[in-house]
């Protein structure tokens, strides 16, 4: 489990640790089952309190994406998408402005990119 | 061991044996200048507890009380529930130190520290003291004097984490430190408290290794505690906001509710506790709109309380 912290984004840290492991979920690079580090684990990798890293941990459980078992530690929950729509979308956001900021700079108008945006979801590889 | 020359500590309450470092209306004077102003401040076992404010503001004055460098001629201290002066035994046995000029003697080798401190402390773990020296890549016959500043901090560190203590207390260790030696100190700092009821106290000015690693952050300004809590309070209390004008502005904009205020022309970003409703009301009343809410680092809530003018 890769995670970056980034000091300089404003977003707190336990929400950066709960946000990346949804992530990593919903692109499939944790699966169902899969072990999470331990609480200590984890704070000693990315140097940060291990409060932090548990608070994160409640955070991913209240919400179903991890459950934690007494003395075993904590495993990604088998429940369906992870991902509610708000954090789908909230994940998503920062990036299509971007997107359509530089759009707008290069004089690309929406319905060009969307027409671009489809013709390279082609190329992709299916699910 | 160690416990067995603490009989003061043995005698504690729970509750109070949960208290590491009880300072209370702690005044000091260095001449007519007041370097420490009725500071109160309590350090809970198993705490990170982050002391930050610009140079002179007071934090290696407070540190120096707490090892009982200094005699609390006002107001009283206390570590894990001793007086400092009147005990310094019972607490400089249970406390590691590191300090930014990390006063170490010069001449001697680190097999020749090791040994020293191993004489002072009755808890010294050799084996631990051996991986971290491993961990550190000291080598052990050379000379203090002769070790770049990186190693000479490795070193120090070494002495102030080898004998398990309760508390550590590091004043501003990452001081000119290289990132690579910072991180092992960071490092430290996380797994002494990752270990069940050890507790540390850490000043630094550097604020992004304090909000990473903080539970509770005491900012000191002119001697004074302006602000003490969890870290995760101090956080989600303020807000920056960027405003736009609709006309230019010449001159700052008058914002009640502002710690800081920064910017020109139409744009310009506020950093607020709590205040957020006032400052909109004024904003509107400027013909302002607030085109941007985010959470601030705990760098700009210092910035902007460090600015903050005296009420």
């Amino acid at each position: 489990m890769q995670i970056r912290i980034s000091n300089s984004d404003g977003v707190p840290i336990y929400r950066q640790i709960a946000n990346q492991v949804k992530y990593l979920v919903a692109v499939g690079r944790m699966s169902v089952g899969e072990q999470l580090p331990t609480v200590r684990a984890l704070a000693e990798q990315l140097v940060v309190n291990p409060n932090t890293v548990a608070r994160a941990y409640r955070e991913l459980e209240t919400e179903g994406v991890i459950s934690t078992r007494q003395g075993s530690g904590a495993f990604v929950a088998g429940n369906g998408s992870p991902l509610a729509l708000r954090d789908k979308q909230r994940l998503l956001n920062e990036r299509l402005d971007m997107l359509l900021a530089e759009a707008s700079h290069l004089n690309v108008d929406v319905s060009t990119l969307i027409k671009m945006l489809r013709d390279r979801s082609r190329h992709l590889p299916a699910e | 061991m160690s416990s067995a020359t603490l009989p003061h500590a043995v005698a504690a309450k729970p509750a109070e044996a949960q208290t590491i470092v009880q300072v209370e209306h702690l005044t000091r004077r260095f001449g007519r200048r007041a370097a420490l102003d009725d500071v109160s401040l309590s350090i809970r076992r198993g705490m990170v507890f982050g002391l930050v404010g610009e140079n002179g503001a007071g934090k290696t004055t407070l540190i120096r009380h707490l090892l009982g460098l200094l005699r609390a001629k006002q107001g009283s201290v206390r570590v894990f529930g001793l007086d400092p002066v009147l005990d310094p035994v019972g607490v400089l046995g249970r406390v590691g130190y590191l300090s930014e000029d990390r006063d170490l003697p010069d001449w001697m080798t680190i097999t020749q520290l090791i040994r020293y401190n191993q004489a002072f402390y009755p808890a010294w773990d050799n084996t631990f003291a051996e991986r971290l020296r491993g961990d550190f890549e000291l080598d052990p016959d050379q000379q203090i004097r002769r070790m770049s500043r990186g190693q000479r901090a490795r070193a120090g560190l070494l002495a102030a984490l080898a004998h398990r203590p309760d508390l550590l207390v590091l004043d501003e260790p990452s001081s000119g430190l290289d990132p690579v030696v910072r991180g092992d100190i960071l490092t430290a700092i996380i797994r002494t408290v990752a270990d069940e009821g050890r507790t540390v106290l850490f000043s630094s000015h550097l604020l992004d290794e304090v909000e990473r690693v903080a539970d509770h952050v005491a900012f000191l300004r002119h001697g004074r505690v302006a602000l003490s809590a969890p870290l995760s309070e101090i956080l989600e209390s303020h807000r920056r906001l960027v405003l736009r004008f609709a006309d230019s502005q010449s001159a700052r904009p008058e914002l009640p509710g502002a710690l800081s205020l920064s910017g020109a022309g139409h744009e310009w970003t506020v950093v607020t506790n709590g205040q957020i409703d006032a400052l909109r009301a004024a904003a509107a009343r400027l013909g302002a709109e607030i085109v941007d809410e985010t959470a601030p680092s705990l760098d700009e809530i210092f910035v902007a309380r460090s600015k903050m003018r005296e009420a």
